[in-house]
């Protein structure tokens, strides 16, 4: 279960951008997770909204995007798509010496969205008494 | 107001960066790091006992260094072999990181060391994203635990610089299949090297031991397909869990905050601790060192 040390990383390093950019908050976090990265998405949201609290990440939407794990064999064309568990000795002439992930590995932070502004700005639906 | 803002920053980067600057230091001072990957009750322990005893022998400088969620039963046993053995209790967290280990290793390990063992909590799962600054990636089953483990566990046998098989003693009776098994590995990892070992009868036994040190003398370790991702853009995504690609991809991310658990407490460190079960020999050298959150 080492998906709460990759959710407080996600965390820690959003805080830091946001902290950067001046965020005050943060909406919602655009993550990419490759097939083989060995992580339960599931998970990763469960944790992940535990880490957020009492940050400036608190309620913000995990989305994860998944990515298919494809290779390329050097001598044969096209690509495939490696599956799970992966197959990735090459299906057209069996060999793999010239074998090449081209995805799968991702655990990436892709995007993040944030309100910003002056110090200090609404971020909630002014209540009327206070208009 | 409201933005969206590009971050493209792997998430393991601050990890991978460590593990990097520890393999450049540790190289450097000619110290190579070997990472033991394996279920609990795999036999990590008993082969590390006998390889570790075997250098001695050899009079090649070794140290090990266990990581258990609890008890200090496994560097007990290891320094019995009269090798320097440090004992990390992670407190519950599954696995190892390399800033972690660094901090360990840091004070402890004898500066003339050529191989550290760094046996990492008994999970297939959680270790097996996190670089360690090792040069060798070893992952272990027993003939007991089935010939599918590799396809059950893809990112920890397809990272994998070797493959140990262990327990080969009782092959037989729990009707190991070989070459199911080795095809399976040959499945996920095309062209690593599958090791059959017996920590009992000694089948196998040094060829751990040469391997790290052939590693050590620049000899190359098997690159994995699944550790050769190949980046596409230009700026790379800094995730180089692959040891065969040493490109440290310094992109600006994560620094200085401290994500993880690993703050050192340094409680319930008993250092010189002598568990010396066969007296003769110099101070096993045990330390504890608990792990807190």
């Amino acid at each position: 279960m080492h998906e709460m040390s990759i959710a407080m990383a996600v965390v820690g390093q959003v805080e830091e951008a946001a902290r950067a950019g001046g965020a005050h908050a943060v909406t919602s976090v655009r993550l990419q997770v490759g097939e083989l990265a060995g992580v339960v998405p599931d998970a990763l949201a469960f944790c992940f909204e535990l880490a957020c609290a009492g940050t400036v990440l608190e309620g913000a939407e995990l989305v994860t995007e998944s990515v298919t794990a494809r290779a390329r064999c050097g001598s044969c064309p096209g690509t495939w798509a490696v599956g799970m568990p992966p197959e990735l000795c090459c299906p057209g002439c069996g060999r793999a010496t010239d074998v090449e992930l081209l995805s799968g590995r991702e655990l990436e932070i892709l995007s993040v969205r944030w309100e910003d502004g002056p110090a200090g700005a609404p971020t909630r639906e002014p209540i009327p008494e206070e208009a | 107001m409201c933005r969206v803002v590009d971050l493209r920053q792997a998430v393991l980067a601050k990890n991978d960066e460590a593990a990097q600057v520890l393999r450049t230091e540790l190289t450097a001072r000619g110290t190579t790091v070997v990472n033991l990957l394996s279920s609990p009750g795999s036999g990590k322990t008993a082969l590390l006992e006998r390889e570790l005893l075997l250098a001695r022998e050899r009079g090649v400088a070794v140290a090990a260094l266990t990581a258990d969620l609890a008890t200090e039963n496994d560097a007990l046993r290891l320094a019995r072999s009269g090798v320097p053995v440090k004992q990390v209790l992670t407190d519950g967290l599954c696995h190892l990181e390399a800033a972690m280990l660094g901090r360990h290793l840091d004070g402890w390990l004898p500066g003339d060391t050529r191989l550290l063992f760094v046996e990492n909590v008994g999970n297939l799962v959680c270790p097996a994203g996190y670089d360690l600054g090792e040069s060798l990636r070893v992952v272990l089953a027993s003939v007991t635990e089935g010939e599918d483990k590799p396809l059950k566990y893809p990112t920890a046998f397809g990272l994998a610089q070797l493959v140990v098989v262990t327990k080969t003693d009782i092959a037989r009776a729990v009707e190991f299949d070989e070459a199911a098994f080795r095809a399976n590995v040959e499945q996920v990892n095309p062209g690593v090297e599958v090791v059959l070992t017996s920590a009992r009868a000694g089948e196998g036994l040094g060829v751990l031991l040469d391997r790290a040190l052939a590693v050590g003398a620049g000899g190359g370790a098997h690159a994995p397909v699944m550790a050769r991702q190949q980046h596409a853009e230009a700026h790379g995504h800094g995730h180089g869990h692959g040891h065969a690609h040493a490109d440290a991809h310094g992109h600006s991310h994560g620094h200085g905050h401290d994500h993880d658990h690993d703050d050192d407490h340094d409680h319930a460190r008993d250092e010189g601790h002598d568990h010396d079960h066969d007296g003769d020999h110099e101070h096993p050298h045990v330390q504890t060192v608990a792990q807190t959150r």
